[in-house]
Parts: C-alpha cells; structure tokens; sequence
C-alpha cells in the first residue's frame, strides 16, 4: 500500500467515545488535562461530549459526571490550535443543544444517524450549516448497509448540507476490503469537495488495517483515540496509527512521541478496566454490535447471571442499531427468565 | 335514537385510513367525511370505497355540511403547520378537535391518565401527545401516582417502515412533545425522551421502556400493582400494549419494559406506535360521546 505524500486529519475520540468506557465519568479536570496535552501534540480536532453525543445524560446511556456545557465550557477555552467537535444523535439531542455547543465554541458539529435512517439529520445538518459550522454527515453501523444504500444516504445528508461524510465501523465489525469498498463508492458518488472520513472500532483488532485502507480509498479524515480509550475494545488507537503512517511518509501534523505520552502518562492511568479485545469485546466485532453496548452487557451478566456473550450475540441476531442500549436488561431479564434464573 | 357522534377525518393517509377502520366499529363515534387535499389521493378513494362521504378540497370544503351533517367531532391527522387553523373553524361550529398532530393546542390527553378529567370541562380541542407519549405516559402515571417521581424518561423503538417523513423531518418535536408531557401528564418533575428507529426486517414490533427515578425508596408492592392495573386500562383500547418485564427495581430506579403490538387494521400489527395513537384517539372521542349520553356534559349548542 502507497499512502506516501498524502496527508490526513486525525480526529481524537478519547474524551467522547471514551466515555463509554469511563461510564462517562470523566472528570472536568482530566478533560482538560489530556486536551491540553492532546493539543501541544498537535492533534488537530478533539471530540468532547457525553459518550452518546449532546443530550446523551440519561438512564439509559448514564449521567455523566458534568454536563456537556461544563465540559465543552471547560476545554475550549484552553485550546491553542486543536479545534473541538461535538456528537449529536437526532432522537437523543436537539438543535436546542445545537445552538449552545456552537455558543460555547464548538467548531466541528457531527450528526449521527443509523445507516439507513439519514433523513431524520435534515434538521440538524441543516441548522448547523446555517451557522457556518463544519458539519459531518456521520452513518453509524455502516456494516449493516450495502455500499450503494450508504452513497444514497450519503447524499441525503450532503443535500442537507453536510460538507463531510463518515463512513463509522460503530461494531468494530468490517475487514479492510469492505472499508475500500464503501470508502471508494463514496469518493466516486459525492462531489470532490465533500470530505470523507473513517470511525474504527478494534473489536477485531481491524482499527488501524481499516484505517489505511480508508486513507488509500480517499478519507481526509480518521477517527482514533490516544491509547484506545473508547467503547468496545476501543477507537483506532491513534499513537500507534500514527506511527505506522509516520513509517508510509503519510502526513499527519502529530508529534508522535508526544502523543506516545499523552497515551502513557495521563490516558492509560485514567483506564478504569483495560480496553483489550477480550472475549466479549471479540464478540461485538464478531456479531456486529454496537460498541458501548459492552459494559451494558457486562452488568447485566453481574446482574441476571447470563452471559454477556449470549447477550450480545441475540443483539446482533435482533438487528439492534445504536442507542438501543434498553434492550440489554430487557433481554437479559427475558433470558435469564427462559433459564430458570429469576 | 343513535347516540352516536358524528365524526369527520381530516387527512387520509396511514393515520386517517387506519382511525376510520377502527371507528367503523366503534359503539360511540360514526365516521360521516374524511377530508383530503387531493382528489386522486388513494386515501379518499380508500374511504369513498368504504361508504364515506368524501372531500377533496380541504377543511374548507366541509364546513357548510357540518351543521347539516351534525358533525360533532372532528380528528386531525395533517400536520402541524395546518392544524391551528383546522381547529379553529371546526371548533367555531361546535366541533370537538382530537388533535393528532404534534401541534399540541390543546391539553395533553393520555387516555386512562387525564381523559376523564377532558371529557368533563368538554375540552374543545386535545392533543394525543406522539406515539412514544401514548404507550409510555401511562406507566410514568402508574409510578408517581403511588409517589413522587423526580425523573421520568422514556424510550421509544420504532421500525424505520413506521416513521413517516413529517416525524423524520422534525424528530426534536418528538423528544421536545413526549418530554413535555411526560412531565404534565406523567406527573414526573422532570421528563426526557428518547427515539430510536431500527430498519431490521421484519420489521421490529413497537417496543418502550420506561424509567422512572423516585423521590425516595420505592414502594415495590403498591407501584407494581399500580403497574399491572395500568397495563390492564391501556388493553381495554390497544389490546396488544404488553408489560414485557418489569417492574424492575434497582434502588431509587423504576423501569418498565413493553412491547406495543398493533391490532393490525391497516397499518401493520407492528405499528404499534401508530395502532395506538389512532386507538388513543378514538377512545378520546368515545369518552366525549359517553358522558354527552350520560348527560354528564352537553355540546354546544345549535340552532336547528
């Protein structure tokens, strides 16, 4: 593969994604710490919000620790040269939510929908390009959809106003020819200035393999996070993709030792359980689940004494699609019911 | 002498087609007009086909039969840009409004939660909240009327094929409304909702979950049959509403799981989230026509 003179946008999920795995208790003063950090190393654009976007305080995802405003109130303020992008689910956000990410100085808006379900964004993409902001049309669980499915949801969001398109492995699912397949029907279909990019998950230890991928296939941007720390067995972990394309002359704008550190010194301490691929991790990939399903699962296996794996599996046979973290208790209560356990 | 009402439907897409199949049997309330804007529109071709006396040229073209017609209710499944002024010359005329638009005009009306209370002030115009309010709203009620609810939230999963492009295109209407009202109707000091919609086929039947945070130590054995009494009046209209787990409690947490089967009129079995509004609206109008003929409550009034 030949990436050399070609540069990309790394966009760091550690303080979004990775509050999945901080059951989004990440504290204000780590936030700004490791976005300080983050930003002297030169990451380019930094995600902050509650691990399911603007608006994701809930029973069903969690409460987190501070609000989005306190926190995107927190870090923004801080950043010499990185930009801060903001999730937002259309269903669990609002354009309410919208304007006060923008007010706090929120550069970068990405509008996430199911892959199939595109048209419930118009109002969000559309608001969010009426206020200049770089807004990113984001297809989650894109493994569920054909390649031709994914370039005409695409231009849906496009014709609302996206000026760039994700293509996001939200199960950690895909092989690196899948990502080249729909990555490339993309960048054939929508205008040359409309940006593309890549979400990874490692559940299959794919993260950077499909990362490569989507740079040769045309993506401007990719998704990662410093040390991994995201939902599932975590985002591409950027430290290392940085370094693999560092060696492909690919440029990126990082310090990649000070990125090394950022991972080591303040990420990896701040783990409240390693993000590996373990056996149930393995299964989300394996089943196509979403990512932040996994702790969910994991209680519920503590709680009703069902196994997270059976959980998972039966998610992925249900077709469960992103933020339908409910269904886990109610499954593992019907499971543990059809066992004799309750 | 009938002590039927009469009824027109305004707009005969899913909504309107399925709600004049369900009313065509009903004790109380008689189908007379369904309106549209399209005179090729299959929905009116559907009703005429069904004996309905049919309207092509809006809420406009009805209103000199309303009188003669003696049309007493009217049900409103346009949209919400429309609505306002549908209800205002139908409500000039003496017609009852049940507003199944996001609108939300007029009070919120859940049935087996505040229905009654309408019914008696001859409310002139209801709102049935959104799908997600129908089939979660009742459950927040059963919690906070054994005892304070600081937090309600729900959350509603719904199959992509029953989620139409006016609730796609202004899906913060949804969570902003079912908020709303999980907190005026539900009785919870502060409400969140939440929408999912799930493209797998088959389609995935309606399902819910409710959370409820309580102010202090539930009283386990007074909500779960403040529960199972609920569930019961919901099936009296929507035969199919489901407690699927639950009440489950973990701490100061109260959750319901349910599951929303349609009766499968002409929408799917799996709409449930439709069923139960068109459902929730007919038997919003039953209830006016009782208490006319119990003589609880009189309509207004018309020269003959």
């Amino acid at each position: 593969m030949n990436l050399q003179g070609k540069s990309v946008r790394l966009h760091d999920m550690s303080l979004r994604d990775g509050m999945h795995a901080k059951r989004h208790q990440i504290s204000v003063d780590e936030m700004v710490k490791v976005a300080c950090a983050m930003d002297d190393a030169g990451m380019p654009l930094i995600e902050v919000t509650h691990g399911d976007g603007l608006g994701g305080s809930s029973v069903n995802y969690g409460f987190p620790a501070h609000t989005d405003e306190e926190y995107l109130g927190a870090v923004i303020p801080k950043m010499k040269q990185a930009k801060v992008s903001a999730l937002l689910l259309p269903g669990i956000g609002t354009v309410d939510h919208l304007k006060m990410a923008k007010e706090l100085g929120v550069n970068t808006i990405r509008v996430a929908t199911h892959c199939t379900e595109a048209d419930v964004s118009q109002q969000h993409i559309t608001f969010a390009r009426n206020l200049n902001m770089d807004t990113v049309g984001f297809l989650m669980m894109a493994h569920m959809a054909s390649a031709d499915k994914i370039v005409e949801q695409a231009k849906l969001m496009v014709s609302y106003g996206a000026n760039c398109i994700y293509c996001t492995d939200s199960a950690g699912y895909m092989l690196p020819d899948e990502v080249s397949e729909k990555i490339t029907a993309l960048r054939n279909e929508l205008p040359a200035e409309i940006e593309l990019g890549f979400h990874g998950h490692h559940n299959m230890a794919m993260g950077v393999a499909n990362s490569l991928a989507a740079i040769e296939a045309g993506c401007a941007r990719i998704d990662g996070s410093v040390a991994g720390l995201g939902a599932g067995a975590g985002n591409t972990p950027l430290e290392v993709l940085c370094a693999v394309l560092n060696r492909m002359g690919c440029e990126t704008g990082i310090d990649l030792y000070k990125i090394m550190d950022v991972a080591e010194d303040l990420i990896t301490p701040m783990m409240d359980q390693p993000i590996r691929v373990d056996r149930d991790s393995l299964t989300l990939g394996y089943a196509g689940v979403y990512s932040s399903f996994l702790l969910f699962a994991k209680r519920a296996e503590a709680k009703y004494g069902v196994q997270a794996r059976d959980i998972l599996v039966e998610l992925g046979k249900r077709g469960t699609v992103g933020g339908q973290e409910d269904m886990i208790e109610d499954l593992a209560l019907t499971m543990a019911k059809a066992a004799g356990k309750l | 002498m009938s002590n039927k009402l009469k009824a027109v439907i305004i707009g005969p897409g899913n909504i309107g087609t399925d709600l004049l199949m369900k009313m065509q049997r009903s004790e109380w309330v008689e189908p007379v007009w369904m309106v549209g804007i399209d005179p090729e529109s299959e929905g009116l071709k559907r009703a005429a086909a069904m004996g309905i006396k049919t309207c092509s040229t809006g809420v406009d073209g009805i209103l000199e039969h309303v009188v003669a017609d003696d049309i007493r209710v009217a049900f409103d499944a346009t949209s919400a840009y429309v609505h306002a002024e549908n209800s205002r010359k139908l409500n000039e005329l003496g017609v009852i409004m049940i507003d199944l638009t996001p609108a939300a005009i007029g009070p919120f009306c859940i049935p087996p939660v505040n229905l009654a209370d309408h019914a008696k002030n001859l409310e002139m115009n209801v709102n049935m909240v959104t799908c997600g309010g129908q089939a979660t709203i009742p459950m927040v009620a059963a919690v906070s009327r054994v005892q304070p609810v600081d937090y309600g939230e729900i959350i509603a999963t719904v199959s992509s094929k029953s989620v139409g492009p006016g609730t796609r295109q202004n899906i913060d209407e949804f969570t902003r409304t079912t908020a709303g009202a999980v907190e005026k109707v539900g009785g919870a000091k502060q409400g969140k909702a939440i929408i999912i919609i799930n493209p797998a086929e088959p389609p995935l039947m309606m399902r819910d979950t409710v959370h409820c945070l309580t102010e202090s130590e539930p009283n386990r054995d007074a909500i779960t049959e403040s529960v199972h009494q609920m569930v019961a009046e919901v099936q009296k209209y929507v035969p199919g509403y489901k407690l699927v787990n639950g009440p489950v409690f973990d701490g100061n947490r109260v959750s319901m799981f349910m599951e929303v089967e349609g009766l499968g009129d002409f929408l799917p079995k799996y709409a449930g989230n439709l069923d139960i509004m068109t459902a929730a609206g007919l038997r919003t109008a039953e209830m006016f026509a009782e208490e006319v003929a119990n003589g609880t409550i009189s309509l207004p009034a018309r020269g003959e």
